[in-house]
């Protein structure tokens, strides 16, 4: 994936240049600044998460969610999944590990939902770009959704509905 | 004074790190290991994004961008924005910046939050991926929920705003 990124940007980078090299300056100029911009904030989330995901290691999340059941688990699952930061080939992989291990598939969507939708360790970008009131609704609903989207798929996948 | 207050989250979060690898080294050194896994990905993920958004910002004319996917795209600029978002490669905190271009360019309110929304959950490589782990049930259902709970949320939170508060926030993306 990483590598039809760069392949596609070096084309289009190319493109530009040979189009009209000041543009292409201007652009490379403007992609630093933007860059520059949010720089603090990226820093101290990737700490963050480095810290959080210290604690919150697989290990701990399948002692967390592995273990319970009925509503509170799936709320568990739910937090779990706001303030954890997983890529998706880990955290697929994960995910079916727990549910060989008996984990339901209602937790395991709560999870899934809340880990792709509710980013906690990630709002003090998403502030900066989007305000703080627009960002705090903009996750407090995702993760209300994740309990919908819990709720149904875990009737449909673990055979109970269709 | 000014850097210090701009890093001053970095600061704490550093703070943070440094006590906890006082408090116990191992945990520290696990914190460090995973620092450094995502530094690499926003090292690797972060350039060609910034890049793209530069040669957007330079190259798409603000009208072509209101015509696609402004206030009066109409469903258009809602395909566009959750196919958009869908194609996209990366973790969220990279959806944001070109988010910030979109606003910039006069891309209408909803559709950025479309955007976002897609690029959250409905990228398709991801959906593959979840589909051979977890199975096509899960996999199926999930995305049958997720894509009209993006459109309802979107309209939804866009709403939560006054126009003022849009205004300002496109403001700000001018800036950024």
């Amino acid at each position: 994936m990483n590598i039809s990124l760069y392949i596609i940007t070096l084309l289009l980078l190319g493109a530009s240049a040979w189009r009209d090299k000041m543009k292409t300056k201007k652009a490379l100029k403007k992609a630093w600044k933007a860059f520059e911009n949010i720089l603090p904030q990226f820093l101290g989330v990737i700490v963050l998460v480095g810290l959080m995901m210290a604690i919150f290691d697989a290990e701990f999340i399948s002692k967390l969610i592995g273990d319970q059941s009925g509503p509170l688990g799936v709320v568990l699952s739910a937090l779990v999944g706001s303030i954890t930061l997983i890529p998706g080939f880990i955290a697929f992989p994960t995910a079916a590990i727990l549910l060989s291990n008996g984990a339901g598939y209602t937790q395991i969507a709560a999870f899934v939902s809340s880990l792709m939708m509710v980013g906690v360790m990630t709002l003090p970008i998403e502030i900066q770009y989007f305000g703080k009131k627009m960002a705090f609704s903009r996750n407090l609903l995702a993760f209300l959704f994740s309990f919908l989207v819990a709720l149904i798929v875990g009737k449909v996948a673990g055979g109970l509905w269709l | 004074m000014a850097i210090i207050k701009r890093y001053r989250f970095f600061l704490i979060t550093c703070t943070a790190f440094l006590l906890l690898w006082i408090i116990n080294q191992e945990l520290g050194r696990k914190a460090l290991l995973v620092t450094g896994y995502s530094l690499k990905e926003m090292i690797l993920i972060i350039p060609p994004i910034f890049i793209l958004l530069g040669l957007l910002d330079v190259w798409v004319p603000r009208e072509t961008m209101m015509t696609y996917m402004g206030d009066h795209s109409g469903i258009k600029g809602v395909f566009l924005a959750f196919f958009i978002g869908s194609a996209a490669a990366g973790p969220l905190y990279g959806a944001f910046p070109i988010a910030a271009v979109f606003m910039k360019k006069g891309v209408k309110f909803s559709n950025v939050l479309i955007f976002i929304g897609a690029w959250s959950t409905t990228k398709i490589p991801m959906f593959l991926f979840e589909l051979s782990s977890l199975g096509a049930r899960f996999a199926v259902t999930r995305l049958l929920v997720d894509i009209p709970g993006i459109f309802l949320m979107a309209t939804f939170l866009s709403k939560q705003l006054s126009k003022n508060e849009i205004q300002s926030l496109y403001a700000k993306a001018e800036t950024l």
